[in-house]
C-alpha cells in the first residue's frame, strides 16, 4: 500500500470506511511527514495534540457508523483562518501572539465534517503576495526543483504553505483563500488542484479580511474529486457573513461524470499575452484539444476589458485593505510598539503599524489610503469600480452567448526562484495574477488543474472559469480535463 | 500625477504608519510606479457605467435588531496587549 500521507481525500475516505486504516494512523503518518519537512517551512504552527484528539474522535465515529463526509481526514489550515485557541497570525508580525477565542465558519464546518486539523500553514502576509516571500515566518519553499538545480523555488502565493504541503504529501488537502489568484496560482506552481468558488459560496466569517469584495476560501487538493469533496464541506450559507449566499449546496462529487459532450468552451483571445512562453501557449492549445476530443465545442471569445483587470484590482484591493487593516492599532490584539515617554495614542498607532506590518503590506495600505483620499476617490476608486462593472459584463456577455466555461492558462510562467523577483518593481510581481484576477473581480468560480511540465520539469496549470454558482459543472469539466491530461508527476523528495 | 515626498509623508500620516524621513523618497518612487500602472484605467470609456457595489446581485440580509451575543469581557480582552480592570488600556488621549 502507498504511504498513507500520499493518499488523496477520496482514497483515504474509502480505506477508512472499509476499516483498512484508521484516522490515528493517517494522522500520525502526516505528523511525521510534517516533522521531516521543516525545510519547506509550510507548517508554521503545528497542532499534533489537537490532531490526535480529533483523529481518535473520528475513529470512534467511524466505528459507530456515524461518519460525516470528511471523517478522519487530516488537512492543513491556512494561517488566515481564525482557529480557536491556536495561533492565527495571517503571517504578520502585527498579530504576534494572537489566539482567537472563536473558530472561522469554514474551519468549523470542516471540523464538523470530521476533518482533522494538523496545523496552520504559511502564506504571504495578509495574503498580499504571489510568492510567499512576504511572510513573517520566512519563505515557504516549493518541493519542486528545476531538474538537478538545487535553487529554492517559490510555491506561489499567497497560499504558498498550503500548496507546498499538499504537493509534498504533508497532508491530504489544505484550505486556501483567493483574492486575486492566491489559490489557483500556487496550485498551478506545485502541480495540484485548487478552486476558488463563486463569491458568496464560502462564508468569510473568521477569515482575516484582506479585500472583502474579492476574498473567497477554497480547497487545495491532490485531484479534482478531492476538490469536490472538500468544497462541499466548506460551502454553505452563514448568517454571520452578510454576503454569504443563501443557496443549497449541491453534491459536487456526484456531478463528476466526466461527460462534457456538447459543452461550449470559450478561448479568450485577450489572454494571449505578448511574450507568452511557447510552453504556456502549447499547454493551452493542448488543453483545448483535449476538451474537444472529450466532445466539447471550442469557440473563440472576446473579453475586451481583460487588460484593465490588474490595474482595477490594484486600486480596489488596496482600498479595501487600507480599510480592513485599520483595525490593527495595537489596542485589541497582537503587537503594540514600545513607547517612549511623552508618546501619545497617535505615536502608538504609527509605531505599532510600522513595526507590525511588513513592507508590502505597508505599501498596499498606503496605496489604498491614497486612492481613497479626498480629491482622488473619484479618479481612482470610483473609476476602478466602473471598470470592474465592465469586466463582469464581459463575462456575462459570453455566458449569455451560450459559453459554459472558459479555458485559459493559470499563470504566465512556471514557478520562479525565491529571491529572483527581489529587484523587480512591484508591478512585475503583480503580473503573476494576470490570468486569475479577472475571476475575482467578476465574482466567478475558477479552478486550476495541473496539465503538464515545462522543459525544466516544473508543473504548469490550466484554469477553467465557470458561471456563477455552477461549481459542480465547472468541476466536471475540470475532471474531464484532468482525465485527458493524465498529470501524475510528483516532486522528487530532497527535503 | 506624480507623488513627491511631501505627498508620501501625508499618505503615511493618513494611514497611521510611521515612515522615517530618509525612506520617503523610495516610497514616493514606489507609489509612482504603481500609480503609473493604474493610470491605464483612464483609457477606458466609463461614461454611464455604474460603479460596482456588489458582485453578486443580492440584497443584504437583515436581522432583528436584538442583542445576540455579549457578556464575555474576559474573552474580548484576552488578546489585548494591555487590559486593565475590564478595559483596553491606551496612552493618555485627553489632557
Amino acid at each position: 500500500m502507498t504511504e498513507l500521507n500520499k493518499l488523496g481525500l477520496a482514497e483515504a475516505r474509502d480505506l477508512l470506511r472499509k476499516g483498512e486504516t484508521t484516522s490515528v494512523e493517517l494522522t500520525e503518518t502526516c505528523l511525521s511527514a510534517i516533522d521531516a519537512a521543516d525545510a519547506l517551512n509550510a507548517f508554521v504552527h503545528k497542532t499534533p495534540e489537537i490532531a490526535l484528539e480529533r483523529a481518535k474522535a473520528a475513529d470512534a465515529r467511524l466505528a459507530a457508523g456515524d461518519a460525516p463526509a470528511m471523517c478522519g481526514l487530516p488537512i492543513g489550515i491556512k494561517d488566515l483562518f481564525c482557529t480557536k485557541g491556536v495561533a492565527s497570525q495571517a503571517a504578520s508580525g502585527i498579530l504576534e501572539g494572537f489566539k482567537p477565542e472563536y473558530e472561522s465558519t469554514v474551519s468549523q464546518q470542516l471540523q464538523d465534517a470530521g476533518a482533522v486539523m494538523l496545523g496552520k500553514l504559511n502564506m504571504d502576509e495578509f495574503a498580499m503576495g504571489s510568492s510567499n516571500e512576504t511572510s513573517v515566518y520566512g519563505n515557504a519553499v516549493s518541493p519542486w526543483r528545476r531538474g538537478n538545480d538545487d535553487a529554492e523555488l517559490t510555491p506561489g502565493g499567497s497560499s504558498g504553505g498550503s500548496a507546498a504541503a499538499v504537493a509534498a504529501d504533508l497532508c491530504l488537502a489544505a484550505t486556501g483563500t483567493d483574492t486575486g489568484g492566491s489559490i489557483r496560482q500556487p496550485a498551478a506552481f506545485t502541480g495540484i488542484t485548487g478552486i476558488k468558488p463563486t463569491y458568496g459560496r464560502c462564508s468569510r466569517w473568521g477569515i482575516v479580511a484582506f479585500a472583502s469584495s474579492l476574498d473567497q476560501a477554497g480547497p487545495m487538493t491532490k485531484d479534482v474529486r478531492d476538490a469536490a469533496i472538500m468544497l462541499e464541506a466548506m460551502c454553505g450559507h452563514d448568517p454571520k457573513d452578510s454576503t454569504s449566499a443563501d443557496l443549497a449546496v449541491p453534491n459536487f462529487e456526484a456531478m463528476l461524470t466526466g461527460d462534457i459532450r456538447g459543452k461550449k468552451i470559450g478561448i479568450p483571445k485577450e489572454y494571449r499575452m505578448d511574450g507568452m512562453p511557447a510552453e504556456i501557449e502549447k499547454l493551452w492549445a493542448d488543453g483545448a484539444a483535449m476538451l474537444k476530443d472529450a466532445g466539447a465545442e471550442i469557440v473563440d471569445i472576446s473579453l475586451p476589458h481583460t487588460k484593465y483587470a490588474l490595474p482595477a484590482y490594484y486600486v480596489i484591493a488596496p482600498a479595501e485593505a487600507s480599510s480592513n487593516l485599520a483595525r490593527y492599532d495595537g489596542v485589541r490584539y497582537g503587537h503594540r510598539a514600545t513607547l517612549e515617554a511623552g508618546d501619545g495614542i497617535t505615536e502608538m498607532y504609527e509605531k505599532t503599524r510600522a513595526e507590525g506590518f511588513g513592507h508590502e503590506v505597508q505599501r498596499r495600505v498606503m496605496v489604498g489610503t491614497y486612492v481613497l483620499s479626498a480629491g482622488f476617490y473619484d479618479a481612482y476608486y470610483n473609476r476602478a469600480r466602473r471598470v470592474r462593472t465592465l469586466i463582469k459584463k464581459d463575462f456575462e456577455d459570453v455566458f449569455a452567448a451560450g459559453v459554459d466555461a472558459i479555458l485559459t492558462p493559470a499563470t504566465p510562467s512556471a514557478a520562479f526562484g525565491l529571491g529572483e523577483m527581489t529587484d523587480a518593481d512591484p508591478v512585475q510581481m503583480y503580473l503573476n495574477d494576470v490570468f486569475t484576477v479577472t475571476v475575482n473581480l467578476a465574482g466567478l468560480p475558477g479552478v486550476s488543474v495541473p496539465a503538464g511540465l515545462d522543459a525544466q520539469g516544473l508543473p504548469l496549470g490550466l484554469q477553467l472559469i465557470g458561471k456563477p454558482w455552477e461549481e459542480g459543472d465547472l468541476l466536471n469539466t475540470a475532471y474531464a480535463l484532468e482525465q485527458a491530461a493524465g498529470f501524475v508527476a510528483k516532486p522528487g523528495k530532497w527535503w | 500625477m506624480s507623488i513627491d515626498q511631501s505627498t508620501a509623508a501625508k499618505v503615511a500620516k493618513l494611514a497611521r504608519i510611521k515612515v522615517e524621513e530618509d525612506a520617503l523618497g523610495a516610497l514616493a518612487s514606489e507609489f509612482n510606479t504603481i500609480l503609473g500602472f493604474i493610470e491605464q484605467l483612464n483609457e477606458v470609456d466609463v461614461e454611464g457605467v455604474e460603479p460596482m457595489t456588489s458582485v453578486t446581485p443580492q440584497r443584504l440580509k437583515r436581522r432583528e435588531d436584538v442583542v445576540t451575543d455579549g457578556d464575555q469581557p474576559a474573552k474580548v480582552l484576552a488578546n489585548a496587549p494591555d487590559a486593565r480592570e475590564g478595559f483596553f488600556a491606551v496612552p493618555k488621549v485627553v489632557e
